[in-house]
């Protein structure tokens, strides 16, 4: 096994990333992802790959167009604002069905916000985050090593099935350190015979494009790529479930959230408090399963969020609103406390003893 | 040691993430589960800086520190603001050659250290930060020289190797005062 290192979150993306194999990065600086930028126009360049800084977020999401046409591992990143300007190309991507790697390391909002960790940008990764009928594969990591290992996997899952992948963190995940170990075996990328690499005069013009005019033809390539979401949402969701065995009271978060409500977990275990934790991983597709079986026997599920209750909307959904779902947030680039948290579970166990 | 939460606080420039990262990777080198985590706001830009660390036997949890073990203050407004943060029975380093106030707590463990002065008698005006850790590390009985030539191998790249034995010595320095 490869030593561990300290790491920063982004600095693990972007070498989880080259070690996937993306030998393309485009990208604007901005707070808090900056470091994977900084990371690529350092190492880029001695390993023949290319960095390169765009005029715009808008001009960088298109970059990535072309190059991920050509078959190529690509990605881009930025936070919040940015990937917002990144949207008409994000549905494009969508629209040609092309593999790529966006990581949006989150911070308030809405407008140009502050610059401290959020989650506020769920609506935007899970419902589509543009125009048209679409999703993205969108995964949510809770440390700086599933920041790496969420990299790798974002690729090999854009190109199976041939749509973007969004690593959604947030400015704690970005910033912090922990020790990560990078030791991956790289499967071959599938191979890529839409992709547009030259004819050699020996095959038919490969086309990679998004507009379709007959409104016939469209309704296919959307019911075709829905066909393709479908098989994603019954095999690639992923979650974590903590001490949910016995629980009563289901707590549930993603990334810097679920962090904070393991440490309220244990403490309120402590207390006797009968209370476990579901950790999504993908965000789309969202893992039904565990709520669905926590539906059944606890007595209330507590959605904690870094926004004003976006998870909270898919947690109803898949519990089929048999059990309160109450929030515990923070918003615009504040964390709620391992405190705040314990109270909302000390009051949904029916308050102090 | 189950698990320490330590917050390191001061001034742009004094050092306050290196010191923090050192930590980290010492943790790291004796097989601890660690995690740093820096302040990253307008405030770090000139004025005061900021990094939660945690050293653990077991997974860490948030790596956010609102309540520290141990507090290291390297200047006032450090002090202020995050003296009533430490949880009782903790410990606050001082750097006493730029904080001229007593810490007003009397549940805490507090250590004075004329760290700036030390470091400027020694020729070494930018190592404040690690006597301070040199003196943390002695108290806790951890100044392990193995684990301290280890990290201190991991913060320093090889293009400053030469300041490998200042930091050494910074450390020592704090661990005898």
């Amino acid at each position: 096994m490869a030593d561990k290192v300290l790491m920063k979150g982004n600095e693990a993306i972007a070498e989880a990333a080259i070690i996937a194999g993306c030998r393309h990065y485009f990208g604007y600086p901005i707070t808090p992802q900056t470091e994977i930028a900084a990371y690529m126009a350092k190492r880029m360049p001695k390993i023949g790959g290319c960095f390169l800084q765009a005029e715009s977020e808008i001009a960088a999401i298109n970059m990535v167009y072309g190059v991920a046409s050509t078959g190529h591992r690509v990605m881009t990143s930025s936070s919040s604002p940015g990937v917002s300007l990144k949207g008409e190309g994000l549905s494009y991507l969508a629209g040609a069905d092309l593999p790529s790697l966006i990581v949006n390391v989150q911070r308030g909002g809405p407008g140009l916000g502050g610059i401290q960790p959020s989650q506020s940008d769920y609506f935007q990764a899970t419902k589509g985050g543009a125009h048209g009928d679409f999703h993205m594969i969108v995964l949510a990591p809770s440390s700086v090593q599933e920041m790496a290992d969420l990299t790798v996997k974002g690729f090999e899952l854009a190109d199976k099935y041939r749509m973007t992948s969004m690593i959604l963190a947030d400015g704690t995940m970005g910033q912090m350190m922990e020790p990560v170990s990078l030791d991956y075996e790289i499967a071959e990328a599938p191979a890529k015979p839409w992709a547009t690499t030259g004819t050699n005069m020996e095959r038919e013009h490969n086309i990679v494009n998004s507009l379709f005019l007959a409104p016939e033809k469209l309704e296919e390539v959307n019911f075709e790529r829905y066909e393709r979401y479908k098989v994603i949402e019954e095999t690639e969701a992923m979650y974590e479930e903590y001490m949910m065995d016995d629980a009563e009271i289901c707590v549930t978060a993603f990334g810097i959230a679920a962090r904070v409500a393991k440490n309220a977990i244990n403490e309120a275990r402590k207390q006797g408090i009968k209370v476990g934790l579901i950790r999504p991983i993908t965000l789309w597709p969202f893992p039904v399963a565990p709520y669905k079986k926590a539906a059944d026997k606890v007595k209330e599920v507590i959605s904690v969020e870094l926004s004003m209750g976006q998870m909270i909307e898919d947690v109803r959904l898949a519990t089929e609103c048999k059990v309160p779902v109450t929030l515990c947030n923070r918003a615009g680039g504040m964390i709620p406390s391992p405190e705040q948290v314990l109270e909302a579970i000390v009051k949904a166990n029916g308050g102090a003893k | 040691m189950a698990t320490t939460q330590f917050l390191f606080a001061g001034f742009g420039g004094q050092g306050i993430l290196f010191s923090g990262k050192f930590l980290a990777y010492k943790g790291l080198m004796e097989n601890k589960q660690v995690s740093w985590l820096p302040s990253y706001g307008p405030e770090m830009r000139g004025g005061t800086a900021s990094c939660s660390v945690i050293i653990s036997d077991t997974p860490v949890g948030s790596p956010i520190v609102s309540k520290p073990d141990v507090l290291v203050a390297m200047n006032l407004p450090s002090l202020d603001k995050y003296e009533d943060s430490v949880v009782p029975g903790g410990t606050i380093y001082v750097d006493s050659t730029l904080i001229e106030r007593k810490v007003k707590r009397s549940d805490v463990t507090v250590h004075y250290i004329n760290a700036t002065g030390l470091a400027n008698e020694n020729s070494m005006p930018t190592l404040a930060n690690m006597i301070i850790v040199g003196k943390i590390l002695g108290e806790m009985n951890e100044f392990s020289e193995e684990g301290i030539k280890a990290a201190l191998g991991k913060v320093i790249s090889a293009r400053h190797a030469d300041m490998l034995d200042f930091n050494l010595k910074a450390l020592n320095i704090g661990k005898d005062n």
